[in-house]
């Protein structure tokens, strides 16, 4: 096969720019849907980001649903973006996958194209450029809601960025969730949050914050230790991209779970 | 109106390999060999930005000689099409004998539908989980595609720098030895056509990578500064360098 001439004209460095030109039927949302239908695609639920000092933690529950049906009980929903980044997604379960998918590769298209990685900021707008594009499947219920977390080289921090349907973009503070139990999380995260968090205590913070999601929204699974499925936990610092591995996530979340058992509601917060 | 005088198409073919061969030779030499670890990448390059040697996908690299604006344009087409495959298909279904394939196609056709073919020479080496899977497959301006075993040489000197690797190079050569011995060929032959003495090349001159077995998933990696001066027993002279590649 000779290569045909898009793949040997100069020009962009973004592999969706290039996808679009060449063959838009591989991008996630290069199809057309019958308008006025919403379909019963699964869905996923609840992602929770929390930073720390030099670095940020990004957990999510295994849950997918559709309906009133649990569709997977153990999908994963927080990916490595590239090697000192990471994104969730909640939303669609297979529009959002395949976004992530395509997200992955324009970050390393780039990445080997320029022989320089984009910026954190850059990384976060590309996001929301594929987001975009999504626009007109959110608008017939097949909306994808990622949140996007990453080391900053240049402050040496963990950020996290939120987006809506729309491609907009924001970047949170300290903590955030999204997600059809988020509005629990959210609340559990304030109350837990402090500036001086260990990783270790981030990676709590998170877990605590999924139960007390899972605790009130029927979307979010909790912990399920009978059939050993817990929460996909990653974290990103100066040395890159990490998955928690099931050896340490386990005494983590089985403490969690057992100090549940003794106070449902999950730690008090100190009043004043 | 003058009648255009009859030129065969031998002759033609012939004046057109001539060129591509000789815009080929003017430049610095890329040596590609098999050392312990995987597949090591070595060329005379002082700029820092221009690469010759990179990285197409999980296991696969890339290395060329010639004009960069022509290798630089089948080096990103190469980085498309991986990407392509790995996206539609599976990162597994990535390989380098079709990647060598596409490149072999798209040189011949330019080769002999164009008035000036493309003066380059590329390696397209893959990495595999034991030597005996590891690829080398070298292709020139024309669309002839080689299999080679252990080590290539092109560019410049490349015969002269290929006597010598098949005398000195042999199997499972640590790093260290493999960086030297081929920085010391790269120094035995003169830049350009003309002779002269054997040099001695710094870090900053050198461009090293390798495609490193056990490393997971993405296995190019760069050797620079510090590290490539530790390998070579040098100082590292990388800060103060800047240039063009030849």
């Amino acid at each position: 096969m000779t290569l045909p001439p898009a793949f040997l004209a100069p020009g962009s460095s973004s592999f969706a720019e290039f996808l679009a030109a060449h063959d838009p039927t591989l991008l996630p949302n290069g199809r057309d849907l019958p308008a006025g239908q919403v379909l019963g695609a699964p869905h996923g639920t609840t992602i929770v980001s929390v930073t720390y000092p030099g670095g940020v933690v990004m957990a999510g529950d295994r849950r997918a649903t559709m309906g009133n049906v649990i569709a997977q009980r153990d999908i994963e929903k927080v990916f490595p973006a590239d090697e000192s980044s990471c994104v969730g997604i909640a939303g669609t379960a297979g529009l959002a996958v395949e976004m992530v998918r395509l997200f992955q590769v324009e970050l390393e298209h780039y990445e080997k194209i320029e022989g320089a990685s984009l910026s954190l900021d850059g990384k976060a707008n590309r996001l929301s450029t594929l987001l975009r594009g999504n626009l007109g499947l959110a608008m017939q219920g097949l909306a994808v809601v990622p949140m996007f977390a990453g080391y900053d080289a240049e402050t040496g921090t963990g950020r996290i960025f939120s987006y809506d349907v729309t491609g907009g973009r924001y970047e949170e503070h300290r903590h955030h969730g999204v997600g059809s139990g988020s509005i629990f999380s959210r609340g559990a995260l304030k109350k837990l949050w402090r500036e001086d968090l260990s990783a270790t205590e981030a990676v709590t913070v998170a877990v605590e914050s999924l139960y007390d999601a899972a605790d009130d929204d029927s979307a979010t699974g909790g912990p399920d230790l009978a059939r050993g499925i817990l929460p996909v936990v990653a974290m990103v610092d100066a040395d890159g991209y990490r998955r928690l591995p099931e050896s340490e996530l386990d005494p983590l979340v089985r403490s969690v779970v057992q100090a549940r058992q003794q106070r449902p509601d999950g730690p008090v917060a100190p009043l004043g | 109106m003058s009648m255009p005088f009859y030129v065969s198409p031998e002759q033609v073919i012939k004046d057109k390999a001539d060129y591509a061969r000789k815009g080929i030779a003017r430049g610095r030499s890329v040596v590609v060999m098999q050392y312990a670890g995987g597949l090591l990448f070595v060329a005379e390059n002082p700029s820092r930005a221009l690469h010759k040697i990179s990285e197409i996908y999980d296991r696969i690299a890339f290395a060329a000689v010639g004009k960069y604006n022509e290798f630089e344009n089948l080096r990103v087409a190469g980085v498309r099409l991986a990407d392509l495959r790995g996206y539609s298909y599976d990162r597994r279904d990535v390989t380098g004998r079709s990647l060598a394939n596409a490149y072999a196609q798209t040189l011949g056709t330019i080769f002999t539908e164009t008035q000036k073919p493309y003066e380059v020479e590329i390696v397209v080496a893959e990495v595999g989980d034991s030597p005996h899977e590891d690829q080398l497959y070298r292709l020139t301006f024309d669309g002839s595609v080689g299999d080679e075993h252990g080590f290539v040489a092109m560019g410049g000197q490349a015969d002269q720098i290929t006597t010598a690797l098949a005398d000195a190079w042999h199997d499972a050569m640590p790093l260290e030895e493999a960086v030297r011995l081929a920085v010391d060929q790269l120094a035995q032959t003169p830049a350009g056509n003309g002779g002269g003495e054997p040099r001695t090349l710094t870090p900053a001159q050198l461009e090293v990578a390798v495609l490193d077995r056990d490393r997971p998933r993405r296995k190019f990696r760069r050797i620079t500064g510090g590290r490539l001066a530790e390998l070579l027993g040098t100082e590292d002279d990388s800060d103060d360098a800047a240039g063009e590649p030849e």
